[in-house]
């Protein structure tokens, strides 16, 4: 019998630190097994070898904030099969969508020696402001469990478990104790996507929201309790704005609570 | 009476402080309850306090309930090779548990998750194995916690029935007791080898006076009179509206509550895919996926979720199983984020339905 062709994977980076990209490395144990079911043709992390596409899945990491990524990203588009964003940036701007609500230019002359050199964009935007997006996998960084939960879902054709509720449904299948209720400590759980496993509750600190609104929040309402909890509007507007700042609903919360 | 039960083979489940709370552990020796501890709970709000006795059972309810242990929030119920479909998942031998220290709320809880998960043609094999070889030593409550309501849906503050043994803890004059009753044989059995003397007038008296005590100090009350039809009937009432610009959807009060049973399965597979198995997990009513049919979600908004949730417990669930579905233990109102309280809010749903009457009756 033939030997079927495995699939081929492709990770591409875009505005981003690179630790979504790391966490399939991190993926010590299970590594062998991944390179054993897909072709792994371009993962600069991993390997200086990049072979040319078509590719069957392509993992992207990072945001767009440049005119040339801009272009790039559709050629990968045009190159993969299925395009799998990996994080935060690429799923809604990541902490670099901070300078959506500044004049980008106003940091250059601050960061760059050269300015001039630099050719930015006014805003950072998730992948899917530019081209279609086949699945979005959350996180920052993303839970390498999670990663690897997707790829097998793809190669196996089969829904990926990855849930779209709280982190406090993952905190109280862990038996964590609610830390806002018994601590007073404000937490961004209630509004927040699952995947991390309610892993700051278990170490006594409030979630910092880093998968981004959980499907159908009510940000509005905990907004308000912060504030009950003694929380400054300043520190509400912080709170919703971090690694998942420009996410819709995140975003309208911080600037409902902006002076 | 631990040493008893653990020398007949019980692995003992009771009341332990850990992380600021009062959980449900498995418990080597009596230093392990909660001994001089208290709480004091509100909408969204618990503290774990100290007492100035050393009562073992001097607490309310925490976040946790046999639930947990009995129908757990994640089980495998099938595992299976490719081209070999029949399931290899084993069945494990379960531990014999004794649950001491549960309240009279929890156990009927119990009962209520019994009526769901074993009657009828559909009942849950995995439940009813967990259900088998449990033996029940339920804590009456001498004292209410600020979200306790179980006076007004009948499950306390003393347990009737179902319990192996059951206790009421006493301290009048300086004589630190448990006044015990026997439920079953077993219970019987375990009391006879416990040193114990007869009951006397002054202990009830005593224990009455408790009861009488933790039902005056009922931090909540529920009115069930006619519940169901007023629920039915205010389907469209604009408070629904309200508490869904409240509820923040994220499932904290089904995952406290010791009757919500629904789950979900899920099919997990080896990445070469040559194994697979089946999960099931704690659903929520307050997930968008948990209404999922072909084309999209039946209930699309906060405020359809909230009312799915709240009729169920305490209208469809009567209809479904001839009981409530809530035991007034309070943990919904205790562990919500936002403080959102059930029993507010069906007595707003009938005040408005009450003013709403008068309205029309003067028109």
């Amino acid at each position: 019998m033939k030997k079927m062709a495995k699939p081929r994977l492709a990770v591409w980076k875009f505005a981003s630190c690179d630790g979504c990209q790391l966490s399939l490395l991190d993926c010590e144990d299970e590594l062998l097994a991944v390179a054993d079911v897909v072709e792994i043709a371009n993962f600069a992390e991993a390997s200086r070898e990049i072979q040319p596409g078509p590719y069957n899945i392509s993992l992207v990491e990072g945001s767009i904030t440049t005119p040339h990524d801009a272009e790039r990203i559709h050629k990968i588009r045009r190159d993969s099969g299925l395009l799998i964003t990996i994080g935060a940036c690429a799923t809604s701007g990541g902490i670099q969508a901070l300078r959506n609500w500044k004049d980008v230019n106003e940091f250059f002359s601050l960061v760059y020696g050269s300015p001039h050199f630099i050719e930015t964009l006014k805003k950072s935007t998730p992948i899917s402001d530019h081209v279609f997006v086949d699945y979005e996998l959350r996180g920052c960084p993303v839970n390498k469990y999670q990663l690897l939960e997707v790829l097998n879902a793809f190669l196996n054709q089969r829904k990926p478990n990855i849930f779209p509720h709280s982190v406090c449904m993952e905190c109280k299948a862990n038996k964590t104790t609610c830390i806002m209720v018994a601590k007073g400590i404000p937490c961004m759980g209630p509004v927040t996507h699952s995947g991390c496993g309610a892993l700051c509750q278990s170490f006594n600190r409030g979630s910092f929201g880093c998968y981004g609104p959980k499907e159908a929040t009510n940000t509005n309402s905990l907004g308000g309790h912060f504030k009950e909890l003694g929380m400054s509007g300043d520190g509400v507007m912080r709170i919703f704005r971090n690694f998942n700042a420009s996410a819709e609903p995140f975003r309208k919360e911080s600037e409902a609570h902006e002076k | 009476m631990l040493e008893a039960l653990q020398h007949n083979g019980w692995t003992i489940i009771g009341p332990k402080v850990q992380d600021g709370v009062i959980v449900l552990d498995e418990i080597q020796s009596v230093d392990d309850f909660p001994i001089g501890y208290s709480d004091r709970q509100g909408p969204a709000r618990y503290r774990l306090t100290r007492r100035a006795n050393k009562a073992v059972f001097g607490y309310n309810v925490g976040p946790q309930s046999p639930k947990a242990v009995l129908h757990a929030a994640r089980k495998v119920i099938w595992r299976g090779k490719k081209n070999d479909l029949k399931s290899q998942e084993t069945a494990e031998p379960l531990p014999h548990i004794a649950f001491v220290g549960i309240r009279p709320c929890e156990l009927k809880a119990i009962l209520i998750q019994d009526d769901v998960l074993l009657r009828g043609p559909y009942g849950d094999a995995f439940y009813a194995a967990r259900r088998k070889n449990l033996f029940f030593i339920v804590v009456n409550c001498g004292q209410a916690g600020g979200t306790c309501f179980c006076a007004s849906t009948n499950s306390g503050p003393k347990a009737d029935s179902g319990f192996d043994l059951s206790a009421t803890e006493l301290m009048g004059n300086d004589d630190h007791r448990f006044l015990m009753q026997a439920g079953s044989r077993r219970g019987e059995e375990l009391l006879a080898s416990l040193p114990a003397r007869p009951v006397t007038e002054e202990d009830l008296k005593e224990s009455g006076a408790l009861f009488a005590h933790a039902v005056e100090t009922m931090g909540r009350t529920l009115d069930t009179h006619g519940l169901k039809e007023l629920l039915y009937q205010q389907l469209e009432n604009p408070r629904w509206q309200e508490v869904a610009e409240r509820c923040l959807g994220c499932g904290n009060c089904t995952s406290v509550c010791p009757t919500c049973f629904c789950s979900t399965v899920e099919d997990w597979t080896s990445l070469d895919g040559s194994e697979a198995r089946r999960e099931r997990r704690w659903d929520s009513c307050f997930s968008v996926d948990f209404s999922y049919i072909h084309g999209g979600s039946i209930r699309q908004t906060g405020m359809s979720r909230y009312r799915q949730w709240m009729t169920h417990k305490l209208a469809a669930w009567q209809d479904q199983f001839g009981t409530l579905g809530c035991v007034g233990c309070g943990r919904c109102i205790t562990w919500c984020p936002v403080g959102i309280d059930i029993t507010e809010e069906a007595a707003a749903i009938r005040s408005s339905a009450q003013q709403k009457e008068a309205l029309d009756g003067n028109d």
